[in-house]
């Protein structure tokens, strides 16, 4: 692996409570590459992800331990900015959540935020977003018209649009694909594949296919513990440990 | 049945078709050597006549693959024996058409006398066949290190077509009828020296089944 380490996380445990959600997790994790996360419902994937923007700080009663450092610096210490953070670091949920706003608003809305108030450049910005979703083609005659209005796919690629907006380092998704179409589900992995050039992303998946066709890496979480990380090609053609490969055939439970 | 209970079957279905191919092809093979041993007209057309089996055999192998990729995106040990049964049908098929070959050859010369007592085709032809068999050993029981032992002994395939070689080029036949002989004698060898190469394929398919690994045992 050539690329450098742009996330490194170190003897990572979540507690939700009482119930200790990740379990010394170690894992490095390249940039311009894509990295699949797979394993069962309820094993901490979308915990994982939180973790690493810090969403899981707007959880009750959650502690966690051991270190997520991005770029060499741990976010979790006390001199961070959580906002920067979530900047750097952007977020596509798994059920599209557009803003009760329009197309253009929803886009512009992360850099307005961010202070941005000239005119022009939020247009710029708002196009050139909206092409890197791969969706502007469709949108650019309805851009002040209600965002709730657009399609799932659409509303899922303007999610995307939207953190990518704020130029982050780093995409988070959790699985974006879940409940789109062959045809948004096949853009959706185009845009992935044409992101990476630039950013890092790291994604949830339950659809083993996918993550075989988009990732370089593959991560498989089983009840908190990372069970085995490795090149994707490699964790789904031989994997190392039984566990891996009995999700993986659908051998489970 | 659950979905992954029938696709288990399926698999297991599709292992058994390819063992009944390979007990065929050794058959095959055994059949071809014996009639070019007695001269046996009507074993080699056994041979000849059955080889439409293997053939539909192996379409009905590369159909079911196909299918299993299709219905159930195979991954890991399934993926792997997926790939690996279908590619050991098809070196089994070539075997089978290498059988043929030297079928004809027994039908060819069944009238004639030979200019010598075949000593080195039978040789090879046991230790081609014992590696037929070990790979296929090897297969069922997904053990790498006997597949790779048992491939060693294609060495000694290559060196007997090497001395049948030189042997028969020191007899230097005059007749026409004679070298004609000699030329069968060594098309024989070089069957059963490719018919070794596919043994060698098998036992690839299975270190590749069992590790994951594509090697090569040929050195
Ligand atoms: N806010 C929360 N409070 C308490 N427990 C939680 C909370 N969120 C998640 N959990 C628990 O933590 C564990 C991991 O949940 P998580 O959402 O990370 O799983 P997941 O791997 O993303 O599953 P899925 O594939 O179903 O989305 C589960 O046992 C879950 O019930
Ligand atoms: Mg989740």
């Amino acid at each position: 692996m050539e690329n450098a380490v742009k996330i490194s996380v170190k003897n990572l445990n979540l507690y939700y409570g009482d119930l200790q959600a990740l379990k010394e997790v170690n894992i490095e994790i390249s940039e311009n590459s894509v990295t699949a996360l797979i394993g069962p419902s309820g094993c901490g994937k979308s915990t994982f992800l939180k973790t690493l923007n810090r969403m899981n700080d707007l959880i009750p009663n959650t502690k966690i331990t051991g270190e997520v450092l991005l770029d060499g610096n741990d976010i979790y210490a006390g001199d961070c900015d959580v906002i920067e953070l979530r900047k750097n670091i952007g977020m596509v949920f798994q059920k599209p959540n557009p803003f009760p706003m329009s197309v253009f608003d929803n886009v512009a809305y992360g850099p307005r935020v961010h202070g941005e108030r000239n005119k022009r450049a939020l247009q710029e910005t708002v196009e050139r977003s909206l092409k890197a979703a791969a969706l502007w083609d469709e949108v650019k005659d309805r851009l002040s018209k209600p965002a709730l209005g657009l399609s799932g796919g659409q509303q899922q690629r303007l999610c995307i649009a939207r953190v990518l907006a704020v130029q982050p380092e780093v995409v988070l998704m959790d699985e974006p694909t879940s409940s789109l179409d062959p045809i948004s589900t096949g853009k959706i992995e185009d845009l992935m594949d044409e992101l990476k050039k630039k950013y890092t992303i790291i994604i949830v998946t339950h659809n083993m296919q996918q993550a075989a066709r988009i990732s370089e890496r593959t991560a498989f979480f089983l009840l908190g513990d990372l069970i085995e990380e490795g090149d994707t090609i490699d964790i789904f053609k031989t994997p190392r440990d039984k566990r891996t490969e009995d999700y993986i055939t659908g051998r489970f439970g | 049945m659950s979905l992954r209970a029938h696709y288990e079957e399926e698999l297991r279905e599709m292992r058994e078709h390819l063992l009944a191919m390979a007990s065929l092809v050794e058959r095959h093979l055994e059949l071809a050597i014996q009639a070019m041993i007695k001269q046996d007209e009507g074993i080699a057309s056994i041979v000849v006549k059955d080889d439409d089996k293997l053939d539909d055999m192996k379409v009905a192998m590369e159909n079911s693959c196909i299918s299993l990729i299709a219905t159930q995106q195979p991954l890991a040990s399934d993926l792997r024996n997926i790939f690996t049964a279908n590619e050991i049908a098809t070196d089994l098929e070539r075997m089978g058409d290498y059988a043929v070959d030297i079928a004809e050859i027994a039908i060819r010369l069944k009238d004639e006398k030979y200019i010598k007592e075949l000593d080195k085709i039978p040789r090879m032809a046991k230790i081609a066949l014992t590696m037929v068999h070990g790979c296929i050993d090897a297969y069922v029981r997904s053990d790498a290190e006997l597949a790779a032992k048992v491939c060693k002994t294609d060495d000694e395939v290559d060196d007997l077509t090497g001395e049948l070689f030189a042997e028969l080029y020191s007899m230097g036949g005059r007749e026409t009828r004679d070298i004609f002989q000699m030329i069968q004698f060594l098309f024989v060898a070089k069957y059963i020296e490719r018919i070794g190469d596919h043994a060698t394929n098998i036992g690839e398919w299975v270190v590749f089944n069992v590790t994951g690994k594509l090697i090569d045992l040929n050195d």
